[in-house]
């Protein structure tokens, strides 16, 4: 070794050089290499051999550069550690060096050594330095080893943690995430309180991948120091809260791990829950869905009532008739349904069973999930059915089953399992899929078994015939143990079926002459339990067996004959006492269970045949009584007492005779999966028919429903309403808003603080803000309702054309006066609140500015995808000009009402179906990208209201056609940096136009367009929207282009104002400053005006400047001024406007932009629009 | 969740381990290769295995064993799923999922298993996601990376978990821009001693591969949408307008995936391609048996049937077997019992007959069953369903793709019983 070592010394960065090259070069090279450098060697680590040792023993051939190798692995062995230092001073070296390249050379050959179990817990010091490493890759590595040593070296390692705390400041999301990841992942006790500080702070960060790190840290320090428990459970309410997708997997999964039996947290998320399922990633899905299936189970009803209780229910129950059926339910459900019955009849009598519609909105959106290509989702959503559906619809999810078992054979084997359980319960979901189950020789053992199980369970009256004659094929096999389990199953079938209980025995006699002794054996044990059930019309069959006594030498078989002859020995009164001749004549060479049987069988002979069979008895009993095993010792002197008259014999012995030939009920031959339905299916623990750690019990369902109320987030009657008219009604009720849910905790409990102080209907303020919040819920809740629209809309041709469609009921529904309203008022939703809080109170405050800033944080990243729902909505914005005025009129009353800008009186009625369009365009055409919960986040609320429309064409130079044009202010989804305009087609002709396309578009250089799909027909008189993307590339330019018809061209040209040029962004307060801050000098313009009289309130402010530009106000603290925001679709430039109001009208206009041409434009453009 | 991770060899040898919580000591696998012992196939040892302190969750693929150790409550189909996950990635990095590939890329598999999960729950599994964090190797990359001594770890942090669409890596460019699927149908058929078909049924698969720049949104239509009874797809799929309109419309990831897998009405009946005409008796007097096999072409809608292979188990108790083909070649493994006979591309005028004696272990018994026939055959440009696509659109971007559509028929799970 000392040589080697003496090599070591040499200048390593010249051999490493070397050695990197030859790295890359692969294996065989390697093998010819003749460079036999020190380090030469060293690129073996990655394909070491796991018995190192010997080599280094006795390996010679590879010559130095092998024995380097594996060297370099060390294994535990005495030569190994000999050299360890070795290797160590060789490592530490490269990691001490400054070249990256050698230092990654150096992480790359730990992590192999980590990867294949090896040691390197002493490198600790020499890595841990590197642990600031600029280098992403060496950093990694790092970050890998020290998860890994972290928890042994607890002291070194927290010479780290001061990097990961300033990694937990980075401004890179994901520089953020990963330190998050790294830190949690150390398990240092000492270091929890920075853990528990690093969560909160990330639970509220603005990226929702960093919150979703977070939610994987919650369970990491739970495990390290689980009482931190009740802090943990503050952070998971908080991201519950969390509207993100990406979010709600992790968190659903932290709450399971944590504090499942926090169910109450559950609620108001419930329904946020069920509507983004969809979206979110495979593995959250699961998480999620066997969270809401123990929830319902405590929440709801269960679906499937007895049936005398559907009949009281008349007519509303008829319409979920088919969820009751008896057959189905466990005993404790019947057990259940009986009290019912009795004691509850009355009740339910009053109140018929109506399924709760967030049961409804559970099992719907967990439908579609079962055309998942994951096969832990379609179980999931299958045992969600299984457990929660009414009956009659449990049958959808037999088919995704069936098809999970063409999967890999361990996904097999673990479906077969849970459809094992649930053809126990549910047989006829399975029946049509009877020949799925049959069975090939080249499935594996297990799964055969499971197959035959499930075929058994299938069998009944019609099909038996041909189980049986597929069971005919599986006995011929040569997997002994399968056939064994089929001649159990046809034993099965036998007794569950009478009518083939005949034939079945008739083949298990025949298969008595099998020349397989197990198949024989394994027929005689099943014989017996069939025989037990009519034993007198076989003694036949008796005889039979009696006679295989001389060759069946299997024991328990042995065993079975010799008590289905001792028992029915009157049947068979002339072989029996032979049978027990010959078996005392091999007494002594039976096995211990054939023994007691050959005693038992002994007494009753005795019993019966006392003249026969009195000197074998005793002889037999003899026998036993010196027997090795003390069990048929006991027995022998028990039965002798018992049997034989002696003058001591004790009272028992004259009840012998009805003690041992007493009728005993026939065994009942039962699914070992049967019962097992208690576990949840699916589950590992339903899986070993045992409780496994962890385990969350499925609870029975209530006897009476919890109040369904606890989901409701805002709208407590919602639910309740049917008609939309009883909404309308309430909309200026109090606990409309009471119950609302806050975007933050704070907020929510200032809303109902205030209700309770003011307690009428003008509560301002709180209202405001819950009704805010509401519009975004009212929107996950209406998915609901919306997509029963859809469905009674039926197919569509176009997604275009679909989204008119969808668009037309809902005008229809009450919400036509103002849907422009509405839309503007939720858009505006953070703005009165900031008013509202003002005058509030000052805590109010801190929980605005934390909301707006979750909004921000939602908004910045969904930005894309908002961009492809905003598409959709523009498309189906409602012509803006009727809203226009309606939308003034209410404003009028709502300044009487003293409500700042905005009512939120026809909120609920209005928003609701407005929402419901949005989220069924959605779900239609965005399903797997969106995120539906986010629908009304305020980016995508648009104030069309204040949308001015432009003329493309006029009805005259169009012959007929009329085109108008607006800008929708909805990201445009295929392009995010083009502005969407929505472009209106009238056909006021009386002939149809057809194919509606453009062409030929003569645009400024950078300039693009993206057109709106060809319109193939448009009827006479008709009217049709669709939405077009420019890019102006931030310039004002018109885009000119044709439009064509397929008879004319016509030239048309579209120019901007500067305001729509950007689209809103969020950011709070503090941000906003410091941008503002970085745009002085040339980028600021700064004007004095004086407002216009009509316009000098602080909401007529921000009305007049979001309808001169897109954008989207920032929370201020100060009512004096008025904060937007917002950026270039283009080049995403900056723009900041801020509007300072002082007395007598008079106000500074100030415009931070990078773009210095749109600022001053867009000064002169929010001057003009103030003033005049 | 999934506490540790072992790659076991058939040997038995441990030679990856990846722990995502705290280390759990390698002799948990004691167990596991106790029950691998005991079973006589690598297929036949459970899934799942209790031991005293925790569960261990294993697949056997691509001859390796991924073993997981599990502590709590888990679904074990969310392991198995995850594991089968774990296969699939390793394969499309490195082209194939085995045990020299595995040794040859230890810390590259290592570094992906740890993005793929964290502390036990799974974190990004999606490919396209997972290349953009940690490059797959190419041969002109390990040429650069020989070069400038860098690796192949992402050097941009990852952007993919942030874009719009999680499967699909941002700013994907290309100068051909293609998308090619291919519908890949098998037959998974049970038939009788007579011939008759005791059960039968199509499962398909469109498998995709797709290289479009941007964000292309493609719409999949088929002629004959209501052939397909029941399906299941690729997250990118919009399942409500499948539902409405029985089209698919999706923005695909980048690269080979599998879009959607189907099955076929069973109500239709399913066409067999080809016949089996066989005797296999062993005669009870003396140590010896006949075998007497031949395929012909029954229902193959006018195309060809290539690469027909017979595989039989023939009984443990043969001693010797003496046969000819008539067409192709056949091959015998003593030690497996295992007959293959691969005849190629059937033809319709002189039918491939493989027939001679089978020679029993003297004084063995007759055995009872006749080793059942596993058929494979392909037969090119047909969906043996008659499922055909009938257009491609694409959305969202301007060029013009190249498209193409592949149909093959093969045999799946095709047993003749005897």
């Amino acid at each position: 070794m000392t040589p080697m070592q003496k090599l070591l010394q040499l200048p390593v960065n010249a051999m490493n050089m070397v050695k990197t090259a030859q790295d890359q070069m692969g294996q065989q090279d390697e093998a010819k290499s003749p460079v036999m450098t020190p380090d030469g060697g060293n690129h073996n680590w990655y394909n070491g051999e796991p018995n190192d040792p010997r080599h280094i023993r006795f390996g010679s051939g590879g010559g130095d550069q092998e024995e380097r190798a594996h060297l370099e692995e060390g294994g535990g062995s005495l030569s190994s550690l000999v050299t360890q230092p070795l290797r160590h001073d060789d490592l530490k070296e490269m990691l001490d060096s400054n070249k990256d390249s050698l230092k990654l050379e150096a992480m790359k050959r730990i992590v192999a050594m980590i990867a294949r179990g090896k040691n390197a817990s002493d490198l600790f010091p020499a890595v841990v330095k590197n642990v600031a490493c600029k280098n992403i890759e060496v950093k990694k590595l790092v970050y890998v080893y020290l998860v890994r040593y972290a928890e042994e070296q607890q002291d070194l390692a927290l010479l780290s943690i001061s990097t990961f705390q300033r990694g937990l400041k980075d401004p890179n999301q994901l520089i953020r995430a990963s330190a998050l990841r790294v830190l949690s992942s150390i398990r240092v006790t000492i270091i929890v309180p920075i853990m528990m500080l690093a969560i909160k702070e990330a639970a509220s960060d603005m990226s929702p991948y960093v919150r979703k790190t977070a939610a994987h840290a919650i369970p990491k320090l739970y495990s390290l120091d689980p009482e931190q428990k009740d802090c943990l459970i503050e952070v998971i309410e908080k991201l519950l809260a969390d509207k993100t997708t990406l979010v709600a997997g992790s968190v659903v999964m932290a709450f399971e791990e944590v504090c499942p039996e926090r169910i109450d947290l559950i609620h108001k998320n419930y329904r946020k829950l069920c509507n983004l399922l969809i979206d979110v990633e495979e593995w959250g899905q699961v998480v999620i869905i066997n969270m809401l299936t123990r929830y319902a189970r405590t929440q709801f009803l269960n679906p499937n009532m007895n049936e005398s209780l559907l009949e009281e229910g008349g007519g509303e129950k008829a319409f979920y008739g088919s969820d009751n059926d008896d057959d189905t339910d466990d005993e404790e459900d019947k057990e259940e349904k009986e009290k019912k019955k009795t004691e509850a009849t009355a009740i339910v009598k009053r109140k018929p069973y109506v399924m709760d519609p967030d049961h409804r909105l559970l099992l719907r959106n967990t439908k579609p999930l079962l055309q998942s290509r994951n096969a832990a989702v379609v179980m999931a959503v299958a045992q969600l059915y299984f457990h929660l559906a009414p009956k009659a619809e449990v049958g959808v999810i037999a088919k995704a089953l069936v098809r999970l078992m063409r999967s890999h054979s361990e996904v097999q084997y673990v479906v077969l399992q849970n459809v094992a359980t649930m053809s126990i319960k549910r047989r006829g979901m399975f029946e049509p899929y009877l020949k799925s189950f049959y069975i090939r020789s080249t499935d594996p053992t297990q799964i055969k078994v499971l197959k035959l199980e499930v075929l058994t369970n299938l069998a009944n009256e019609t099909n038996i015939s041909t189980i049986l004659r597929e069971f005919q094929t599986y006995i011929k096999s040569n997997d002994k143990d399968f056939v064994a389990a089929t001649i159990q199953a046809i034993g099965r079938c036998a007794t569950n079926i009478g009518e083939v209980r005949d034939t079945c025995l008739n083949g298990l006699v025949q298969l008595l002459s099998n020349r397989d002794e197990l198949v024989v054996a394994e027929s005689v044990v099943v014989i017996k339990k069939l025989l037990q059930m009519q034993p007198e019309q076989h003694s036949d069959i008796i005889k039979h067996m009696a006679k295989l006594t001389d060759n069946i030498q299997v024991p328990m078989a042995r065993a079975s004959i010799l008590w289905l002859i001792g028992e029915y020995c009157e049947h068979v009164p002339k072989i029996a006492p032979d049978v027990l001749r010959k078996m005392a004549k091999t007494f002594t060479n039976e096995e211990d269970i054939v023994k007691l049987q050959i005693i038992n069988l002994a007494a009753k002979l005795y019993l019966t045949n006392s003249k026969q069979t009195k000197l074998l008895t005793q002889y037999v009993l003899n026998l036993a009584k010196y027997d090795q095993n003390y069990d048929i010792r006991d027995r022998a002197r028990f039965i002798r007492q018992l049997i034989v008259p002696t003058d001591k014999s004790g009272a028992l012995s004259k009840y012998a005779k009805k003690l041992f030939l007493a009728l005993k009920p026939a065994p009942v031959l039962e699914s070992p999966f049967k019962d097992r339905d208690h576990f949840q299916l699916g589950s590992l623990s339903h899986l070993l028919n045992a409780k496994a750690g962890g385990y969350q019990v499925l609870p029975d369902w209530p006897e009476a429903a919890p109040d369904p109320s606890v989901r409701n987030v805002e709208v407590p009657e919602w639910t309740k309403c049917s008609s939309r008219e009883k909404r309308k009604e309430k909309k200026a009720d109090k606990p409309f808003y009471s119950d609302s849910e806050g975007e933050s905790g704070p907020t929510e409990s200032a809303d109902s603080a205030s209700d309770t102080a003011s307690g009428s209907e003008s509560g301002s303020g709180s209202e405001e803000s819950g009704s805010g919040s509401e519009s975004e819920e009212s929107n996950e809740e209406s998915e609901s309702a919306s997509e029963e629209d859809e469905e009674e809309e039926g197919k569509k041709k176009k997604k275009n054309v679909e989204k008119i469609k969808a668009r037309k009921p809902v005008p229809e529904s009450e919400s036509e006066p103002s849907s422009g309203e509405d839309v503007k008022k939720s858009e505006k939703k953070s703005k009165p609140r900031i008013g509202s809080s003002e005058s509030e109170s000052e805590e109010d405050d801190d929980s605005e500015s934390e909301s707006s800033e979750s909004e921000e944080e939602e908004s910045e990243e969904e930005s894309e995808e908002e961009t492809k729902k905003k598409k959709k909505t523009t498309a189906s914005k409602p012509p803006s000009k009727p809203p226009k005025k309606e939308n003034k009129k209410e404003k009028k009353e709502m300044s009487l009402l003293d409500f700042d800008d905005f009512d939120p009186a026809p909120s609920p009625s209005q928003v609701t179906p407005l929402n419901n369009f949005l989220s069924s365009s959605l779900v239609t055409d965005l399903e797997g990208l969106s995120l539906t919960d986010n629908v009304l986040s305020p980016t995508t609320i648009i104030p069309s209201g204040n949308l001015k429309t432009y003329e493309l064409l006029h009805r005259i130079t169009g012959e007929g056609l009329s085109v108008e044009y607006c800008f929708s202010r909805q990201p445009f989804s295929p392009d995010p940096h083009m502005v969407a305009v929505k472009i209106q087609f009238t056909n006021s002709a009386t002939s149809e136009a057809k194919s509606l396309h453009v062409e030929d578009a003569k645009l400024q250089s950078g300039m693009r367009i993206k057109e709106f799909p060809e319109i193939e027909v448009l009827p006479a008189g008709e009217t049709i929207s669709v939405v077009m993307g420019i890019d102006f590339c931030d310039s004002t330019q018109a885009a000119n282009f044709q439009l064509c018809t397929h008879t004319r061209k016509f030239f048309v040209s579209i120019q901007p104002p500067v305001g729509e040029l950007m689209m809103p962004i969020f950011m709070t307060e503090n941000e906003f400053k410091k941008e503002q801050g970085q745009l002085m000098g040339m980028n600021e313009i700064t004007e004095k005006l004086t407002l216009e009289e009509k316009c000098q309130g602080e909401h007529a402010v921000v009305q007049r400047v979001t309808t001169a530009a897109n954008l989207s106000r920032v929370p201020c603290g100060s009512d004096k001024e008025c904060r937007f925001a917002g950026k270039t679709v283009t080049s995403g430039s900056l723009v900041l406007v801020s509007v300072v109001t002082k007395e007598d009208g008079a106000a500074q206009l100030t415009v931070n932009c990078e773009k210095m041409v749109i600022g001053t434009m867009l000064v002169k453009d929010i001057h003009q629009a103030l003033t005049q | 969740m999934i506490n540790s991770l072992f790659l076991i060899n058939p040997s038995g040898e441990i030679f990856l381990e990846k722990h995502w919580k705290s280390v759990v000591s390698r002799s948990v696998c004691d167990y596991f290769l106790e029950a691998k012992e005991k079973a006589l196939e690598p297929e036949d040892v459970p899934p799942v295995i209790h031991t005293p302190h925790h569960y261990l969750i294993s697949i056997y693929r691509d001859k390796l064993f991924f073993l997981s150790v599990i502590q709590t409550e888990v679904p074990p189909l969310f392991v198995i799923e995850f594991l089968h996950r774990v296969a699939e990635m390793i394969q499309d990095y490195f082209g194939e999922c085995s045990e020299t590939v595995v040794k040859d890329h230890m810390v590259m598999v290592y570094e992906l298993l740890e993005e793929m999960l964290d502390n036990g729950f799974p974190l990004a599994t999606e490919s396209n996601v997972l290349k953009e964090m940690i490059r797959p190797p190419t041969i002109l990359r390990s040429v650069v990376n020989t070069l400038t001594g860098t690796s192949n770890v992402g050097d941009t942090l990852l952007t993919g978990q942030l874009s719009t669409i999680p499967w699909r890596r941002a700013g994907v460019r290309y100068t051909n821009n293609e998308a090619y699927f291919d519908v890949v149908e098998e037959i998974d058929a049970i038939l009788d001693q007579s011939g008759t078909t005791v059960f039968a049924e199509i499962q398909g698969v469109v498998e995709a591969c797709v290289k479009l720049s941007g964000m292309p949104d493609l719409t999949l239509s088929f002629m004959n949408p209501r052939l397909l009874d029941d399906v299941s797809f690729h997250p990118c799929v919009r399942y409500k307008l499948w539902e409405s309109e029985r089209v698919l419309s999706f923005i695909p990831p980048d690269g080979n995936f599998t879009l959607m897998t189907y099955h076929v009405n069973a109500q239709n009946l399913v066409a067999i391609p080809v016949y089996v005409k066989q005797s296999i008796s062993f005669f009870e007097c003396g140590s010896d048996g006949r075998l007497d096999v031949t395929v012909g072409p029954k229902q193959t809608m006018g195309k060809t049937v290539e690469g027909v292979m017979v595989t039989v188990h023939l009984p443990k108790t043969i001693l010797s077997i003496n046969l000819t083909a008539t067409q192709g070649s056949y091959t015998y493994d003593n030690g497996t019992k295992l007959l293959v006979w691969d005849i190629g591309k059937l033809n319709p005028q002189k039918l491939p007959n493989l027939r001679g004696s089978l020679s029993l272990q003297a004084g063995a018994p007759k055995p009872e069953e006749n080793p059942s026939l596993n058929i494979d055959l392909k037969i090119q440009q047909l969906a043996i369903s008659g499922l055909k696509v009938n257009r491609l659109d694409m959305f969202g971007e301007k060029y013009k793709p190249f498209k193409g559509v592949k149909y093959i028929t093969k045999a799946g799970k095709f047993q003749v019983r005897t």
